[in-house]
């Protein structure tokens, strides 16, 4: 009993409550880029966007939410019925799962405790990420085969494809800006990118970052490489057969995914919560960990954004031509970055 | 081979160079167009609490006219059903009963006068047909409704609110108001 009430409980009870708002804070962002999108999608194309639901049409995701979860419900009965189920959760999980090891913040204080915005400090941080993020394919992927539909069926294998494929260039771009930062702890990218004389990643990688933007891209399925949902030749893609919150869950996935990859990029390569020219050691530790979420929001509000530019900007890849950029183009540039970045540092090091 | 038609062109399928397989120029040029497009005026007209603007001779909803003294003008003489090419309207003629002068100004009525508007193409003859300026087309249009059978405008729909009792409904049915 004594052993029991020796262990650290508070720290069980605040990575609890970190985790919750995490998921639910991200939730939250997924619920409104819904929202951003269509509204940045009408700024673009001379519209107003949806503006009927409350004051702006702010309560439309909640419409739009509410219409799914009142939809009818349907499995298809040549369905694999389990599969079938597990697919839009999934993808959710896996969405939701880089969460983890992203440092938000640096720490609070409460009372006489300094408490981490991390939920998990793992060193091998990066790697994680990427392990996750090849995890999302999963949920395409199977969602796709147990509908017991051809197009379904092609646009799950498009789908796996398509990460295979763009995940090398992205793991060789990863590679490059490790030997930069030398630790794929994100919490030490972050301080790496803080540190007095340091500039963000994104100065030292350019070309690393252009790639990794790209591959980001293709990892989240979103224009101009969104084949495995490609209205005009697989009617719906994958989620053809889902309907109700299934596909509300798909359909949400995506934009966590988003959001998910816009604070990865802005951790990795725009110095996460670093706010430049601004010393954050002269700040109390609650101001500097308040200053630091908004400015990592700021960065991947950008992102989004970003993301939301391109889909209505450009159209969607041929099939051929998305292979030949991953495999042809981007594959064969990274690697070129990783060498040249090796032999700058080499170099440095031997002057 | 000959030319199917005049303007047919030939499709340049040279190789792409270097910088056009990079995407990347045009997409930039591209997504400047796109951000362009924030900055720029948006036309949208928020229908129920604006309005497009009409123009004098819009044809809209029917509505039957009353003369100065808020007198009905329609005498039943049928001209407007016999010139109406969708056959929309039909009306049944009545006689006007000694004291009801004040109600009537010709000596016939339409006691009945129906306008099924899902069959009305809002052409305006019958606006021209009718000898007594009875029937005008307004600046307002039908509106949207769930059942057929709401479709069919009767008199009480038609005749326009009398201008000197009731004036804010004589002006909505000529579509001044708003």
């Amino acid at each position: 009993m004594t052993s029991l009430l020796a262990f650290d409980w508070f720290l069980v009870l605040e990575k609890l409550i970190l985790i919750a708002v995490v998921i639910f804070g991200s939730l939250g962002v997924a619920l409104y880029t819904t929202f951003a999108e269509r509204k940045v999608a009408g700024l673009l194309q001379d519209r107003p966007g949806p503006n009927r639901a409350g004051p702006f049409g702010l309560l439309q995701p909640f419409a739009d939410g509410l219409k799914l979860v009142f939809k009818e419900e349907i499995i298809p009965n040549t369905s694999n019925k389990t599969l079938f189920i597990l697919g839009p959760g999934l993808a959710m999980t896996a969405a939701l799962m880089t969460s983890a090891v992203v440092p938000w913040g640096k720490a609070v204080e409460i009372g006489d405790r300094v408490v981490s915005l991390q939920i998990a400090d793992v060193n091998i941080g990066m790697l994680y990420i990427f392990a996750i993020l090849s995890l999302g394919v999963y949920g395409i992927m199977i969602g796709g085969w147990a509908s017991n539909n051809k197009f379904s069926l092609m646009a799950a294998l498009r789908g796996a494809s398509q990460a295979i494929s763009y995940e090398l260039a992205m793991g060789i771009s990863l590679i490059a800006l490790v030997m930069v930062t030398g630790s794929l702890s994100l919490r030490e990218m972050v301080e790496h990118q803080m540190a007095e004389g340091n500039l963000w990643n994104v100065a030292y990688q350019p070309l690393g970052f252009l790639i990794f933007l790209i591959c980001a891209f293709a990892e989240c399925n979103r224009a101009p490489f969104d084949l495995p949902e490609a209205e005009n030749e697989l009617n719906f893609g994958y989620h053809q057969e889902y309907s109700s919150m299934k596909l509300g869950f798909f359909l949400f996935a995506e934009y966590v995914n988003m959001f998910m990859s816009s604070v990865i990029m802005s951790t990795m390569y725009f110095g996460g919560y670093d706010v430049p020219f601004l010393d954050e050691s002269t700040l109390s530790t609650n101001v500097a960990a308040l200053v630091g979420i908004v400015a990592l929001m700021t960065k991947v509000v950008a992102f989004i954004f970003f993301f939301m530019w391109v889909r209505w900007t450009i159209p969607r890849f041929r099939y051929d031509q998305l292979m030949q950029l991953g495999w042809k183009k981007l594959v064969p540039l990274a690697l070129a970055n990783m060498i040249i970045t090796g032999a700058v540092i080499l170099w440095l090091q031997g002057k | 081979m000959q030319a199917l038609t005049q303007r047919a062109k030939q499709v340049n399928r040279k190789p792409m160079t270097f910088m056009e397989s990079l995407y990347l120029p045009s997409i930039f040029k591209g997504m400047g167009i796109t951000f362009s497009h924030i900055f720029k005026k948006n036309p949208t007209i928020h229908y129920p609490e604006q309005q497009r603007p009409f123009s004098p001779v819009f044809r809209g909803l029917h509505v039957l006219n009353r003369d100065e003294e808020g007198r009905e003008r329609c005498t039943a003489c049928g001209l407007c059903a016999v010139a109406c090419p969708a056959e929309a309207i039909t009306m049944e003629a009545a006689e006007r009963l000694p004291g009801e002068e004040h109600l009537y100004r010709e000596e016939k009525y339409a006691a009945k006068y129906e306008i099924n508007m899902l069959r009305c193409i809002f052409c305006g003859l019958c606006e021209e047909a009718c000898p007594k300026d009875a029937i005008y087309l307004s600046e307002t249009f039908a509106p949207a409704s769930f059942a057929r059978k709401t479709f069919i405008y009767g008199k009480p729909d038609l005749l326009i609110p009398d201008k000197n009792k009731d004036p804010e409904g004589y002006a909505k049915a000529k579509g001044l108001a708003n």
